[in-house]
């Protein structure tokens, strides 16, 4: 299970124009930190192609290494060995090119909503007009629905709201593409459906090349077109991919009993369980302790014969 | 609604929680929930300042020698008065003596307008004369208008004395300490570098640092007069003494901040790509703001502790030095005024740690913790 498979032609797989170039392919990417006794392999051999213009979606469970994998595509780590490649550039280091919505939101408490979007905007687009620039953060205020809070620091905002504003500050930075690590992780339930709702509208207008990490399945298939498990780490390394053939734009309510959606689901997850469950199995197995070798030693007794006891 | 969150905001941000019952209760919220709050911060402080006055009398009654005597809290009370009625009739009578001064330099200044007139209409050597005591008479005048009253300092110019000692100290303090900080916080090297310095220097009192920043002031006064600088030798001696003394909390808790600031934060400038010094000003100084303002707290507290003591030694004429002259003088009213400036010491400490507790409040956004 250490070589990932992508794409296997599957039986089933309906004819489609060949795949476009991708935009970013990792390569035989390992990952681990520490040295010595305390190294820990967090990923081993991913290889992935990101595809221009495609929503790709990577599922796993928690602890499996998937903030790793956003941290290296981001380029803010540097992969062990391997390489990843966008637009036949390897990833040196961080770049607006790839924007990045983290999981806890990472806003700057002392800005407010539209000083927090300003910060990338002024940086990423310097050569603009003061007022162009003001449009834009205030189009991307406006486009998560905010703009009645434009004046409020993240501490006076819910958590759905502050992804919001995370959302804005990544997307206003018009990457080439959109790393999303765990976006919605942190919110509750409901806060949860409607952001995955507004994030299929914002993608499904801008079309614009993403790749969300996640643990939740559905949302992996009501937003994705591919979805690559994550087998567990340590040495975690990519499962075979899942096309997600559902007509765009899709429907949250009406998916929940369209039986692609559920026949997905299910393979998706019976996959990740089996492969948890292996993963497992080999943890148990590999770590049973060697036979240890026992001395030739016979039992004796040592009782003190009866006669001689007083 | 506003103005009541509004309120209670700035209760909160300027650590006055004896404010927030109050502002409930305008607003029209529960009367039993607030009178209980009325209770917690305002009749039981009260209620813990009486008795211990009543303890102080009742040891004033009791600590008593053949030539001494520790004041009752009246004594004290009067002590104090007295001090402040001293002040007034000193600036009254400096006021009195400054306009006669005055109005001697305005006659003095027509005179020498009358002689220089008559300067005009003379000839030859008569014109000289005249012109001579003319420029006398104006000199006079000016120095009659610059005159400033010498008499001895007052209580109230010893408070102001020592504020502005304490403020210039904490103010060097602030400029060496922030910048190190900053630079250890940035720099592991750095800061293993200047940490055997912290840590030896850190708890040094400040008697032992004083000869040396007696000397230091010595040597940069060398060769010149009295009068010539802008800072007096005493003052500057206590100023350097306090900002030796309380360099060292604001240094600490800046490197703590500047070390601490948050990765994601980070992470949000490696991905803009920030230019090292964006990365300063926008991301690293407002994150560790809190903890820097954290450690100037402590640093004021301590500068105005050691002030005190500093001013005694260094004879810079304010609280340390009336507290050691009273000492010395040892009249009826010694203990009485001692005690008051003690109090008066620790409200001005009081007030001095509130402004650094608001101003810490409001560079932490979302937690401003209570006093």
């Amino acid at each position: 299970m250490s070589v990932a498979v992508l794409d296997r032609p599957r039986s089933k797989a309906i004819a489609r124009p060949a795949p476009p170039d991708p935009l970013i392919s990792m390569r035989a990417v390992c990952k681990g930190y520490g040295s010595g006794v305390t190294r820990n392999e967090v990923l081993s051999n991913i290889n992935l192609n990101l595809r221009k213009g495609e929503f790709l979606a990577i599922v796993g469970f928690s602890g499996s290494g998937k903030t790793t994998l956003t941290k290296l595509l981001a380029g803010l780590e540097i992969p062990d060995s391997g390489e990843i490649v966008m637009d036949n550039e390897i990833i040196k280091g961080p770049s607006q090119e790839r924007g990045i919505v983290f999981q806890n939101y990472s806003l700057l408490p002392w800005l407010t909503v539209r000083g927090n979007i300003a910060l990338s905007v002024d940086r990423v687009f310097k050569h603009w007009s003061r007022g162009e620039r003001r449009d834009h953060v205030e189009k991307f205020i406006e486009m998560v629905g905010l703009s009645h809070a434009v004046h409020r620091r993240p501490h006076e905002l819910s958590g759905g709201m502050r992804q919001r504003v995370s959302l804005a500050r990544t997307l206003a930075m018009k990457p080439n593409v959109l790393l999303l690590d765990e976006p919605l992780s942190a919110l509750d339930a409901l806060t949860r459906s409607v952001l995955q709702e507004e994030i299929l509208k914002i993608w499904e207008e801008e079309r614009q090349t993403c790749l969300l990490i996640t643990n939740d399945v559905d949302e992996a298939i009501l937003l994705a077109d591919r979805i690559v498990p994550l087998n567990p780490g340590p040495n975690a390394s990519l499962g075979p991919a899942f096309s997600v053939e559902l007509e765009r734009p899709r429907d949250k309510t009406a998916l929940n009993h369209n039986e692609t959606f559920k026949g997905l689901r299910n393979a998706v997850t019976n996959y990740l369980v089996a492969v948890r469950q292996k993963s497992r199995d080999d943890e148990a197995l590999a770590s049973e302790a060697p036979p240890i070798e026992l001395p030739e030693l016979q039992p004796r007794s040592l009782r003190v014969p009866r006669g001689r006891a007083g | 609604m506003n103005w009541r969150g509004n309120a209670l905001k700035f209760c909160d941000v300027a650590g006055l929680p004896a404010l927030e019952p109050f502002v409930r209760l305008l607003a029209g919220e529960d009367v039993k929930e607030q009178l209980k709050g009325i209770a917690k911060f305002v009749v039981l402080p009260v209620a813990a300042v009486a008795v211990f006055l009543l303890l102080w009398s009742a040891a004033a009654r009791t600590v008593v020698t053949d030539s001494m005597q520790l004041p009752s809290p009246t004594d004290t009370w009067t002590a104090g008065k007295e001090l402040f009625a001293m002040h007034s009739a000193q600036r009254a009578e400096d006021l009195k003596v400054k306009q006669e001064k005055t109005m001697q330099a305005v006659t003095l200044l027509a005179q020498a307008n009358s002689v220089t007139k008559q300067a005009e209409s003379a000839t030859g050597e008569r014109k000289e004369t005249l012109l001579a005591n003319a420029l006398v008479l104006k000199k006079k005048a000016v120095q009659a208008a610059n005159y400033r009253p010498s008499s001895a300092p007052t209580f109230v110019d010893q408070i102001i004395t020592s504020l502005k000692t304490v403020f210039v100290g904490f103010a060097i303090a602030t400029l060496i300490a922030v910048p190190i900080g900053v630079l250890c916080g940035m720099s592991p090297w750095c800061n293993a570098a200047l940490t055997p310095f912290i840590q030896i220097f850190k708890p040094v009192s400040p008697l032992a640092w004083l000869p040396l920043a007696f000397l230091i002031i010595v040597w940069a006064y060398s060769g010149t007069k009295p009068g010539e600088n802008f800072f007096d030798k005493a003052f500057l001696i206590s100023a350097i003494t306090v900002s030796l003394c309380s360099l060292w909390p604001t240094l600490v808790n800046t490197t703590l901040g500047v070390a601490s600031v948050d990765k994601d934060y980070m992470n949000v400038a490696r991905v803009l790509k920030l230019s090292w010094s964006q990365q300063l000003f926008k991301i690293i100084l407002p994150a560790s703001l809190p903890l820097m303002f954290a450690g100037l707290r402590i640093s004021l507290g301590v500068g105005w502790m050691v002030l005190i003591a500093a001013d005694m030694l260094a004879q810079n004429p304010g609280l340390g030095k009336f507290v050691w002259d009273e000492f010395q003088n040892g009249s009826s009213q010694t203990y009485a005024r001692i005690a008051f400036s003690v109090i008066i010491i620790g409200l001005i400490g009081l007030l001095l740690d509130r402004i650094m507790i608001f101003m810490r409040n409001l560079v932490s956004f979302g937690d401003p913790q209570a006093a």
